[in-house]
């Protein structure tokens, strides 16, 4: 039996994660190999360790039998390493041919002109070789993602790669275009083309991988041949660590319906409906790309959903901009804290005001002395460290600042209030206390929705969970029914009704 | 194959040019004779040259705002050059060219090797170089250059010689573009820079050499310009860098790269060229033609952006 490649005993540390801890992760020429693991497990820096975006700190990896050094893309792709991002990187106003041979073109008259007709010929003959009907001089960005992809196969092809690490191939493919994928991946499979194939979609995984291993909290804790292993043992494996963290639950009093949605849809999701209840915490989870945060950002008016309707207590009302639907009672906390959520160059006090502002007007100038109340209030009651309210806010730690995002929203005095990910990269401590906050307000009867990714979150603080997967509505389960295995199954592995 | 330049380019602006070139052939006898359309090239000559260097920056993810005061400066240099110091032709003319690449340079290194944004390293530059002709000129015009300069912007026989120059440059900078494996890196590293370093490209040569080529154009276009009006003005071309800037975005290059040619660019400037010649042949004002061009100038680029997002998948 030979490898293709072997890491053994790979460690990469981030300042306060350990990424990887003693990974050892092995595939066969020639085959399909899965990788699969939930959200953070580590799968896609082990990966960029082999395709040389990223440089371990311990371990070795092994190329065709010989030990490397990879240093860059470059080096990786010299062994014959290539990787296929979920965000594409072609070129969009180039065409096909152009883009598969970049930087490679064939040359003509003493090497002054590119020869274009040899370029086409080159390209043609790549796509042909694995049966991609596109035309080599159609530009890229007028093809299709599913297309683009196969560009960007042939790429790697060209660069007589015999690895090739797709990550998360099929998130935004169609039914056919993955069959399409599919059969490309036997076609290289069939060539001797090693695969690493990225999901979490276990359907796929067992429709198409050879061996797979399963990845969790950054150690590679299973490997097995496809024909050895179920879906529910996969499942187990990869959600199945020990509950480090302690969830304080606050006994609310669930009371009346306040929020119904029924029939969302829009972007990436269809057909959701769901209802919330004064004090409750439903969660929302489901795996990246399951559509959750654009669920969230059309009920939020933030993008345009393009059907479904809203009933705010028991009055219908139409999403409309942001701005109206905060008036209704309405806010959100988004899931990129720093793209999304921070004024990083301003300071504490303005990040926390500037929703209230404008109600605060009086004779046409914002009243500051009741704007420093305000942030005072907060400060104080979400225990926000910061040494002054006039530091700038990108001073402030992860949950202190997620802490300002919070208070911002709070000082709204919403009725339904829209976490997406509210803990995601913040210490433990942090986690506890945003987790108390969100308690409090549901004793005092607002409706919180909580988007996350963590399942020991999901299971320890939401009083229901709403299951997502591919833009739809998996299933609904009640806090005794939700358990990490029984939403994993619903989200991952296609157990829920469709 | 396809012509790769034609596909990209906006089919819209040759559309337009159409259009207007039929709207005005029908409204003045006089629009449609050969005469007045060489005329015509004549008047966008010194816009066209000037506008497909910057086609090049903006192609390459940047921009040069800098091109009218190099214009101004490299004209003045050579007009300089020949009534002062006496050179010949040749040799003035060459200074001149290389006094804009050099400029261009400058604009590239403080880019590629400063770290500065292009469009604040060329607006220092518009500064730096509009002091510099004033300088020179001390703040006067430069005549006095003789025949064989202002031949330059003269005619032989019926064909205006800056027209021929706005034509050769065009012709050169469409080969550049489209033909070598320089051009086909200019669209790499604007379409995708992270993309282009991996695939070996020297993104910051090809950066660099995109502003010296600018400052090439914006020099030889001072030379027309200077020559057609037998003297170099210090404070000739100036607000010619946003109107090389319109030529470039009307012919269907973005300001975020990668996209664009110089056969829109070409047609983008003789769209401006028509627009003024014709509405002058009708009788309107000049006050109300920049109305009018900035209307059809908003009109074109949102009916491309309209094609596009109809051609656009996803």
């Amino acid at each position: 039996m030979s490898y293709a490649l072997r890491m053994e005993g790979i460690h990469k540390r981030f300042p306060g994660v350990h990424a990887l801890n003693d990974v050892s992760f092995e595939v066969e020429s020639g085959a399909v190999h899965a990788l699969v693991g939930e959200n953070g497990a580590g799968k896609s820096t082990l990966m960029k360790l082999l395709s040389g975006s990223l440089a371990k700190d311990e371990g070795r990896i092994e190329i065709d039998g010989e030990e490397v050094e990879l240093k860059s893309p470059a080096d990786s792709q010299a062994r014959g390493v290539s990787m296929i991002y979920q965000e594409l990187t072609v070129i969009p106003y180039r065409s096909v041919a152009a883009n598969i041979l970049l930087g490679r073109e064939p040359r003509k008259a003493a090497g002054l002109f590119i020869d274009y007709h040899e370029l086409n010929r080159r390209a043609g003959e790549l796509l042909e070789r694995i049966d991609v009907h596109v035309d080599p001089t159609e530009i890229v960005g007028y093809l299709s993602i599913a297309q683009q992809q196969m560009v960007e196969v042939a790429k790697a092809l060209s660069l007589n790669a015999k690895t090739i690490i797709m990550d998360e191939p099929t998130s935004s493919l169609t039914d056919r275009e993955t069959d399409t994928l599919f059969r490309l991946i036997r076609e290289l499979k069939r060539q001797g083309i090693t695969i690493i194939y990225i999901s979490h979609r276990l359907e796929e995984v067992f429709d198409i991988a050879d061996a797979v291993t399963v990845l969790r909290d950054g150690k590679a804790v299973h490997t097995a041949a496809i024909s050895e292993i179920d879906s529910d043992t996969i499942v187990r494996m990869m959600v199945g660590r020990e509950l480090g963290e302690f969830f304080p639950k606050h006994n609310a009093e669930i009371s009346r319906t306040i929020l119904e949605v029924n029939g969302l849809s829009g972007g990436r999701f269809e057909d959701v409906s769901f209802s919330l209840r004064a004090g409750e915490i439903l969660g929302v989870s489901g795996l990246v790309g399951a559509g959750r945060s654009e669920m969230a950002r059309a009920l939020m008016g933030i993008d345009r959903a393009s059907g479904g309707s809203v009933t705010l207590r028991e009055k219908p009302i139409e999403i409309g901009s942001v701005r109206a639907m905060m008036r209704r009672g309405f806010a959100y906390v988004p899931e990129d804290r720093k793209e999304q959520g921070l004024f990083l160059r301003m300071s504490v006090r303005d990040n926390l005001v500037i929703s209230v502002m404008e109600r605060l007007f009086k004779a046409g100038l914002v009243r500051i002395q009741k704007l420093v109340d305000i942030a005072r209030t907060y400060e104080k009651r979400l225990r926000i460290q910061t040494p002054s309210l006039s530091q700038l806010v990108r001073n402030l730690s992860g949950g202190n600042q997620q802490k300002v995002i919070l208070a911002r929203c709070l000082a709204l005095n919403p009725e339904v209030l829209i976490l997406d990910e509210p803990t995601r990269g913040i210490d433990v401590g942090a986690k506890a206390e945003i987790h108390n906050i969100m308690g409090e307000l549901a004793e005092r009867g607002v409706g919180i929705i909580m988007i996350s990714s963590e399942l020991p979150e999901i299971v320890g603080v939401a009083d229901r969970v709403l299951v997502m997967r591919e833009g739809r509505v998996a299933g609904e389960l009640s806090r005794a029914e939700a358990t990490q295995d029984a939403i994993m199954q619903k989200a991952a592995a296609g157990g829920g009704e469709r | 194959m396809k012509n790769i330049g034609l596909t990209a380019a906006r089919y819209s602006t040759v559309l337009i040019l159409a259009g207007l070139v039929f709207l005005f052939s029908i409204a003045s006898q006089r629009f449609l004779s050969v005469s007045n359309l060489l005329n015509v090239v004549e008047q966008s000559a010194l816009l066209g040259i000037v506008a497909i260097g910057v086609t090049f920056t903006i192609i390459a993810g940047g921009i040069d705002l800098s091109v009218g005061s190099l214009v101004a400066f490299s004209g003045a240099l050579a007009a300089g050059f020949m009534a002062r110091n006496g050179l010949p032709l040749a040799p003035a003319l060459i200074l001149a060219i290389l006094a804009g690449a050099g400029l261009g340079l400058v604009n590239g290194f403080f880019i590629v090797k400063g770290g500065l944004q292009p469009f604040v390293a060329t607006l220092a530059m518009m500064a730096i170089a509009r002091g510099l002709t004033l300088i020179y000129t001390q703040g006067r015009p430069i005549s006095g250059m003789g025949e064989s300069f202002t031949f330059i912007g003269s005619t032989v026989g019926p064909v205006p010689i800056p027209a021929v120059i706005f034509v050769v440059v065009f012709v050169l900078s469409h080969i550049i573009l489209q033909r070598t494996p320089f051009g086909a890196y200019i669209y790499a590293v604007g379409g995708n820079e992270e993309t282009a370093r991996l695939a070996g490209i020297k993104v910051q040569w090809i950066k660099l050499s995109s502003y010296v080529l600018s400052g090439t154009t914006a020099a030889i276009g001072g030379i027309v310009l200077a020559a057609r009006l037998w003297s170099a003005q210090p404070q000739a071309a100036s607000g010619l860098e946003l109107q090389a800037i319109a030529a470039t975005v009307l012919g269907g290059a973005s300001l975020m790269g990668g996209a664009g040619t110089t056969v829109g660019t070409f047609a983008g400037a003789l769209i401006m060229g028509v627009l003024a010649n014709g509405l002058n042949l009708v009788g309107v004002s000049s006050y109300i033609q920049q109305v009018i061009t900035g209307t059809i100038f908003i009109l074109a680029v949102m009916l491309d952006m309209w094609t596009k997002r109809k051609q656009r998948p996803g």
